[in-house]
């Protein structure tokens, strides 16, 4: 087996890896997926939120990855109250073990293969190429040759600093986060929940997102420069002793969730990053499994062509860059200035725009009406989210 | 900087905003090359298990 040679290795068999492994080997190329852990989606670091109409290109919807579905979401203001939005798209909390498991399966069915319990450890290079990708399999050391690298390799990604790319994430860019799966509790059935504010989750939120009827995972992120004196879980007891102080933890996870702005370099000669590899993750929700799959899908595209066209430079490689920026990229980025705006932000000012959206009606609740109602409430703050907007805009040139 | 392997997760955290790429996660460990940290103090404050600690010191 490690004798072979692939024209694509991807590292890393996340929702990101294995949908660039699916459209490469559905184009054409010989694919190989190495993954660290045992199985794909083991163990699951994430809440598991994710809207339907971002997944449902990719795969069709199967009760045995839904544990809940999702109308809306509720935002709690540091000062107590809340408001409801329940017209802004439906989505998923999904049993993602098993949901990660399909994604690999339908990349195995198009024709590649999957090495579990394989560890990249670096690159081959040769005549100033890049061919192939050394791992340990069962304490060996093994290498296989291919053309093109794909680093899927998630938050702790290293596929990029190999190639010269710096991946390095900002303190302030970085959520760190826990989560319980908690049982026993009582939830809102069909909505996911936020809370915001200084006191309970500095520069991040607590979120709930229900998966039966009496479980769900509830979670913290901080944003990375301002946990110095106080760890993410001591938060999240506090918060879980007042909301649900009768519940049981099932698991406990920890992970960390970049919020960075979309670096516009993700592709090298014979390199590719994707997901969370690639920083692709909404730096205001934190969401990534539909990014690392739209991402996934151009990756898998554009791998395929190169092989084809025998040109794997960066010179072809550039345009999943570009397809990327054009479909997510740059609204990740308008994101990112919107949330350096929101981490400057003390209670009150998070307490005003709560109010402000309580004034907005269901039906209407679209970015506009909330626009209209803000200018009134808190011109302020609205040129602030209009100056962000322009200043990403003016960056983006 | 050591990392108390019955604290650390492998969530892979500590990673993302070490500058100089000196930690290297495996299936069952996280190993932080000495010779290559600078000591910028990044991997302690992100760490969400609080697993990694400054070598030599008590705590
Ligand atoms: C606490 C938490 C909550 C979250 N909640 C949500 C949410 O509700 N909704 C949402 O959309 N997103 C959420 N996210 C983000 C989401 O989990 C990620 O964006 C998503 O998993 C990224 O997918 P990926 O394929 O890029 O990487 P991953 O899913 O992380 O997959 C990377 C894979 O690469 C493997 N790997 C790494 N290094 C190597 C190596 N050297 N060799 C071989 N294999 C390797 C890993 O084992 C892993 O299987 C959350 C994240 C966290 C931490
Ligand atoms: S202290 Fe800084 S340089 Fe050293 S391992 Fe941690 S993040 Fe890297
Ligand atoms: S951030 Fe902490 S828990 Fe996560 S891998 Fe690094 S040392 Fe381990």
């Amino acid at each position: 087996m490690s004798a072979r040679e692939y024209d694509v290795v991807v590292v890393g068999a996340g929702p990101a890896g294995s949908i660039t492994a699916r459209f490469a080997a559905q184009g054409g190329a010989g694919v190989l997926m190495l993954e660290r852990d045992r199985e794909p989606g083991i163990p699951v670091r994430c809440a598991e939120g994710v809207s339907r109409a971002g997944i449902e290109p990719y795969i069709e919807p199967d009760e045995r990855w839904i544990a809940a579905r999702i109308e809306g979401a509720r935002l709690h203001a540091p000062g107590g109250h809340f408001v409801d939005m329940t017209h802004v798209g439906t989505g998923y909390v999904l049993e993602r073990r098993i949901f990660d498991t399909e994604l690999a399966n339908m990349a195995l069915r198009a024709g590649a293969h999957l090495l579990c319990k394989a560890d990249a450890v670096g690159l081959v290079h040769e005549d100033g190429r890049i061919a192939g990708v050394k791992y340990r399999h069962n304490g060996e050391l093994r290498t296989v040759r291919c053309r093109i690298v794909v680093g899927a390799d998630g938050v702790e990604s290293r596929v990029g600093r190999w190639a010269g790319i710096d991946t390095a994430v900002a303190l302030s860019d970085i959520d760190t986060c826990c989560q319980y799966t908690l049982a026993g509790i009582e939830t809102l059935p069909n909505l996911c929940e936020f809370y915001f504010g200084n006191g309970v989750s500095p520069g991040g939120y607590v979120w709930i997102f229900p998966k039966g009827p009496d479980t769900a995972n509830v979670g913290i992120g901080v944003a990375g420069h301002l946990a110095a004196n106080k760890a993410p879980r001591e938060y999240l007891d506090e918060f879980v002793a007042r909301r649900f102080p009768d519940a049981r933890i099932n698991y406990i996870v920890y992970g960390g969730v970049p919020t960075a702005c979309s670096p516009r370099h993700i592709s090298e000669d014979g390199i590719m990053l994707v997901g969370d590899a690639a920083r692709q993750v909404n730096p205001i929700t934190g969401g990534g499994v539909v990014q690392g799959m739209v991402a996934g899908e151009m990756a898998g595209r554009t791998a395929a062509e190169a092989i084809k066209s025998g040109d794997v430079s960066r010179r072809t490689l550039k345009a999943y860059d570009k397809a990327w920026m054009k479909a997510l990229g740059n609204t990740q980025r308008t994101m990112w200035s919107l949330k350096e705006r929101f981490l400057k932000m003390d209670d009150e000012r998070f307490n005003r725009l709560v109010s402000t959206f309580q004034k907005v009606p269901q039906e209407q609740f679209d970015l506009k009406s909330l626009f209209k109602e803000a200018i009134r409430e808190d011109p302020k703050l609205v040129a602030e989210v209009a100056r962000a907007f322009l200043v990403t805009k003016i960056r983006g040139k | 900087m050591k990392v108390n392997s019955s604290l650390c997760d492998i969530c892979g955290t500590c990673v993302a905003v070490c500058p100089v790429d000196a930690i290297r996660v495996s299936e069952f460990c996280v190993h932080i090359e000495m010779d290559v940290c600078t000591q910028c103090g990044n991997c302690l404050q992100v760490c969400p298990a609080r697993a990694i600690t400054v070598e030599g010191d008590a705590s």
